[in-house]
């Protein structure tokens, strides 16, 4: 049985430190396990209270297209839980215009609210950040 | 500065291993504290008390151990990612009721926090994948 | 604020430097690792692309994957630094964050 973030977490971070972390996605989900790896990462992480942006990049924009149905492949559908990242308040969610674009997709293709940005201003953002995390 | 290293990949199949190896024992050299090493996705098998590699090739999973105990480091395997892959301590073994453990010396298993805290108590954290 | 930047797979392997060069801001830096040091030689196709990437970025290369891949030093392109693992430390702790372009 997979452990819940309580399980394995204990308390809630209080240390007090507030720093910038940025989660890189690049890969497609279901031909690897990074895309499913990584989701836990950000769930675990946000009961840590840090400054939390999500970047989709290349095929990390696959990640959170819409209609996923892992039925007949006969993998856990974990998709859905980019919906449940709100209620971690991670909110900060960012695809780049030009990785959209060159799949053909736009934003009613995905199943979760985010911000375009361009590829400068993707670069621009991983400047700000103490911390950067890819999978 | 203190410094931390995620690392994705198993030994042997990616060259992250070696790299991440490498970059370690030179900031050490260098006088950096190395805070944590966590290892995530086929990271997890860097510590695997049971592989036997060919006697002419570095064994990298001894030689994890080594450094470990040589520098006391903190290298931590990430639960989920070991329990999807089949590596285990004694508790876990218990926990389980699996019929045997298998990490290597020097590790231990902890959750993701642990990569988490790394990133804030750390300068700067490095990551080694494919 | 500068960003290090590691590429570790071969440009003609996956889109991972192509990559890097689209969001790289100017002023940071591009380190090639592993199967990434292909990238640093003198008469690819890629050559032109780093050329002018390199009046923005700073690029350096990690010696010891050039010569585990019979790659010389001399035929790495102008402008491109070759740095050992303390190099690559030194990169990291100048840099005030590392993302893996993996």
């Amino acid at each position: 049985m997979e452990p819940t973030p309580e399980e394995y977490e204990g308390d809630d971070y209080e240390g007090g430190v507030v720093k910038k972390f940025m989660y890189v996605n690049r890969r497609a989900p279901h031909g690897t396990v990074y895309a499913q790896e990584s989701l836990e990462v950000v769930l675990i992480g946000a009961a840590f209270d840090q400054d939390v942006s999500v970047v989709f990049l290349d095929d990390g924009v696959y990640q959170i297209r819409k209609d996923q149905d892992t039925g007949a492949i006969g993998t856990k559908n974990f998709s859905k839980t980019f919906r449940a990242l709100e209620m971690y308040d991670v909110e900060k969610l960012y695809v780049e215009k030009e990785s959209m674009e060159a799949r053909g997709m736009t934003e009613d293709d995905l199943n979760v609210p985010v911000e375009v940005k361009t590829s400068e201003e993707i670069g621009r953002l991983m400047e700000e950040q103490d911390v950067v995390l890819s999978f | 500065m203190k410094l931390s290293v995620v690392l994705n990949e198993g030994p042997y199949q990616h060259e992250a291993a070696d790299t991440a190896y490498h970059f370690i024992r030179s900031a050490i050299a260098k006088g950096h504290e190395i805070f944590r090493v966590f290892f995530y996705h086929d990271g997890v098998y860097n510590g695997s008390r049971l592989t036997t590699p060919p006697q002419d090739d570095r064994n990298i999973v001894e030689r994890w151990s080594a450094l470990a105990e040589e520098h006391n480091l903190d290298l931590v395997v990430c639960v989920a990612a070991a329990q999807r892959r089949g590596i285990i301590d004694e508790s876990e073994q218990k926990r389980q009721g699996k019929d045997a453990n298998n990490i290597a010396p020097g590790f231990r298993i902890s959750g993701l926090g642990q990569l988490i805290e790394a990133g804030i108590e750390s300068d700067r954290l490095v990551v080694f994948g494919d | 604020m500068a960003i290090l930047h590691t590429v570790n797979k071969s440009p003609f392997e996956k889109n991972s430097l192509e990559t890097c060069l689209r969001i790289a801001v100017e002023g940071s830096s591009v380190l090639l690792i592993e199967d990434g040091v292909y990238g640093a030689m003198d008469g690819t196709s890629l050559n032109g692309a780093l050329s002018e990437a390199g009046n923005r970025l700073k690029f350096f290369v990690l010696g010891p994957d050039l010569a585990a891949r019979g790659l010389s030093e001399d035929n790495v392109m102008e402008g491109i630094e070759v740095v050992d693992y303390e190099g690559f430390v030194d990169l990291v702790t100048g840099h005030d964050a590392t993302h893996a372009c993996l």
